[in-house]
């Protein structure tokens, strides 16, 4: 087939590309960092060329962690972590891994084939420009490898990098914001993820200014063993726009791999970020087997009068799915949105959802989750929305849509709601529902066939929130959809 | 095109006998009208020819261009040729009937071995299939069926109808919930696709649509059974006397 030909063909030139620019330069000792204790995370530093304060607030986080003991309160199932057993660092290596595409799951590479994804880092590895152009930040296990379009940005007094490079380059800064959304013993993984972060996407946009292009950043974990704990922080100055999305996938293994990132957003007066999230994590075989902890904090600020901030995510992967991007709004007039699409297939177990906190004066918030169950599969919506005693007009509004496919999955909603001003006005719907052997049947006598059927009615289910994301992305989360639910009917 | 012969049919759930025995040839160019009192297994025997799985056939079989229909999947049934236009559309929430149009033909045209037709091409195509129907741009980016009124659900039926380009239409009571205009516009649609390769079964309680679709064959089915075959003639005796004489018979 002259597609899979394609395929190996441009694999191969990323691994000529990984040479050509030099990101390794100490080739032998790529993988390392095993087992959590001081040293791991001196080694990490040092890897890193840190500053003392880093490494001392990095020491910190990890003594913090050593008293802390796993929460459990989630519907998600998994054996216990053994965080010594774990690799906390990683940069890519060419000369490992499958050596050729030969080696490497056909199905797997069917999926990144209809996904364009090998185009896409190919694209982005060589240098050239996409044509829609969007930034990106791509960061292969511990290492950010590339970022793109750093010049144009630049004139634009935008700063796009990696977060490593802005703990050297930017330290006043980082050291303001970072752990000022999610303090460092917020819950356990981000007190982890603290301790032993080893890089992701850092952005800084300044007053006034509108970001040019879209952001990106593209995580991958190559690595066996590898825990990837990436940390991303992006600060929105006064009057500011940004717009942001992270892409994630990860090879198939039979072992299941952490990943426990955090994300800090911090937007002041006026300015408003957009957060878009494609997340495919390996989710396991269809036994169950491997596939990706996905263990994340994600939490924005509206820390500025006017200011906004909305996640979207499409949750397609991971074998578990445990986060709650949420937005603490406490600028006066300031608004939090959440959009999402979680999927879940196979074994996968999701527990996600958001927390809005209302704190200041006539904030709004909007929540829309559509969930969808198939296979043997557990889809859990937890969310929390809050009004403080000072937040007078706070208005929220909740939908939680769930979907059912098959007999064996089950969909789960757990509204949590709390209110300490009475001029809050929360709003929930919520509804199950199924597809029906109705419209099912209706599909069909047009022509379409079964997979044909579910892929066009969850489309038609998901609609309110791939309307929220980035054009070029909401193609690509449809097909990632009708993707993870392909056999689970007939 | 099509032969039916000795069709018996009963509920899968709980084993009631619908259709009890029926005959039916259907030949390309031809209309045929089934007309009979309700209940009496008119729409059964449309999703039986559609391939919906309520139903178990006991006996006989469905020939369709030299093919046993009965071995086939609902949907290669619909790229061999059949569309059933439903006495009750389903409603399809959040895809625009554009955009599920668009997804039907295409899915026929690739099951066809033929290239998708291209976003111009295919919006040319629907607008002037619509203009005939006076189906509105704004209904076909609304989602399809839902909150469409009765009229606007069996316009949207015939516009699928006239998209796809089936060999043989079955048509279940789209007649009913259309107001006098919309039964004109709607016939003309249907006339339109006569041709003398297509093939029409055409289900109905009035004469009405068939003054405006102009039957070859009329059928009276009842109890499962067809009772009585004649003209164009025969609705209207029906249309005089009713059912009574037919239901004695059977
Ligand atoms: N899936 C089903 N489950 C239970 N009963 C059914 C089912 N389908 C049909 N029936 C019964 O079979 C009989 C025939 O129904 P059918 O819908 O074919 O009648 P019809 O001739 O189309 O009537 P009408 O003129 O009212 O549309 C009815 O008694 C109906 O209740
Ligand atoms: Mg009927």
């Amino acid at each position: 087939m002259p597609a899979v030909q394609e395929t190996i063909d441009q694999v191969k030139a990323i691994d000529v590309d990984q040479y050509k620019y030099g990101f390794v330069s100490d080739i032998d000792s790529e993988k390392g960092a095993k087992g959590l204790s001081e040293e791991t995370v001196r080694f990490i530093s040092a890897k890193k060329q840190e500053p003392e304060w880093m490494t001392e607030w990095r020491l910190d986080a990890l003594r913090r962690f050593q008293t802390m003991e796993e929460p459990n309160w989630a519907r998600v199932d998994y054996p216990k972590i053994d965080f010594d057993a774990l690799y906390y660092w990683a940069s890519p290596k060419s000369v490992e891994g499958p050596k050729s595409l030969d080696e490497v799951d056909p199905e797997l590479l069917a999926t990144y084939e209809k996904l364009g994804i090998p185009l896409r880092e190919q694209e982005i590895l060589a240098g050239v420009e996409p044509k829609n152009r969007v930034a990106v930040d791509a960061v292969f296990d511990s290492v950010s490898v590339v970022t793109t379009f750093k010049e144009e940005l630049k004139k634009a007094g935008v700063i796009f990098c990696s977060i490593s490079e802005a703990i050297r380059e930017h330290p006043e800064l980082v050291k303001k914001y970072l752990g000022s959304v999610v303090p460092v013993t917020d819950n356990y993984y981000a007190t982890l993820n603290s301790a032993v972060f080893s890089d992701g996407s850092f952005v800084y946009i300044p007053e006034g200014v509108r970001c040019p292009m879209e952001l990106s950043t593209y995580f991958r974990i190559n690595e066996m063993n590898t825990g990837q704990f990436e940390r991303t922080l992006i600060i929105a100055e006064k009057g500011s726009y940004v717009s942001y999305l992270e892409g994630c996938t990860a090879p198939q293994r039979d072992e299941n791999q952490l990943h426990a990132a955090v994300v800090e957003l911090v937007a002041l007066d006026d300015a408003e970020i957009k957060y878009s999230t494609v997340q495919n994590w390996f989710p396991g075989d269809s036994e169950g087997k491997g596939g990706i902890y996905n263990f994340v904090t994600k939490r924005g600020d509206c820390r500025g009068k006017n200011s906004k901030i909305s996640w979207t995510q499409v949750e397609t992967g991971s074998a578990i799915t445990w986060k709650y991007p949420s937005c603490i709004l406490r600028g006066d007039n300031s608004v939090g949105e959440f959009y999402s699409i979680a999927v879940s297939n196979g074994y996968q177990q999701i527990d996600s959802g958001t927390k809005m906190i209302h704190l200041g004066k006539n904030t709004s918030s909007r929540i829309i989750s559509k969930g969808i169950s198939a296979g043997k599969s557990s889809n859990t919506y937890r969310g929390l929305v809050s009004a403080h005693r000072k937040a007078s007009n706070a208005r929220n509004f909740t939908q939680c849509d769930s979907l059912l496919i098959g007999q064996d999955c089950g969909a789960h909603t757990v509204p949590y709601i709390e209110s300490k001003n009475a001029s809050a006005v929360f709003e929930h719907e919520a509804t199950t529902s199924k597809i029906s052997d109705d419209q099912m049947f209706y599909c069909l006598q047009r022509g379409l066939d079964e997979e044909g059927a579910v892929a066009l009615i969850v489309n038609g289910f998901v609609k309110d929130v791939i309307q929220q994301l980035p054009m070029e992305f909401a193609v690509e989360a449809q097909k990632l959809i009708s993707i993870s639910l392909e056999g689970s009917v007939g | 095109m099509l032969e039916i012969k000795n069709l018996h049919a009963r509920i899968a759930e709980d084993g009631t006998e619908i259709l009890r025995g029926i005959d039916l040839k259907v030949n390309a160019g031809e209309i045929h009208a089934i007309m009979g009192p309700n209940g009496s297994g008119k729409s059964t025997l449309s999703y039986i020819l559609a391939g919906k799985e309520d139903y178990e056939v006991t006996e006989g079989e469905i020939i369709f261009h030299g093919e046993n229909l009965l071995d086939m999947e609902a949907d290669e049934r619909a790229v061999a040729g059949v569309f059933l236009a439903f006495q009750y559309p389903i409603e399809i929430p959040g895809v625009a009937t554009m955009e599920f149009l668009k997804t039907a033909l295409n899915a026929q045209r690739k099951a066809k071995g033929k290239a998708e037709l291209s976003i111009p091409d295919f919006m040319k195509l629907v607008k002037e299939k619509a203009g005939d129907l006076n189906v509105t741009m704004d209904m076909l980016k609304r989602p399809l069926n839902v909150g469409f009124s009765g009229g606007e659900k069996k316009r949207a039926e015939i516009l699928q109808m006239s998209l796809l380009e089936p060999s043989l239409c079955v048509l279940d009571e789209t007649d009913s919930g259309l107001d006098i205009d919309a039964l004109r516009i709607v016939s003309e649609g249907v006339n339109k696709l006569r041709s003398p390769e297509r093939a029409m079964v055409v289900i109905t309680h009035y004469q009405r649509l068939l003054d405006h679709i102009i039957p070859d064959v009329v059928h009276v089915l009842s109890k499962g059974k067809i009772v009585k075959t004649g003209g164009k003639e025969l609705a209207l005796e029906l249309e005089k006397n009713g059912y009574a004489d037919f239901i004695e018979a059977a």
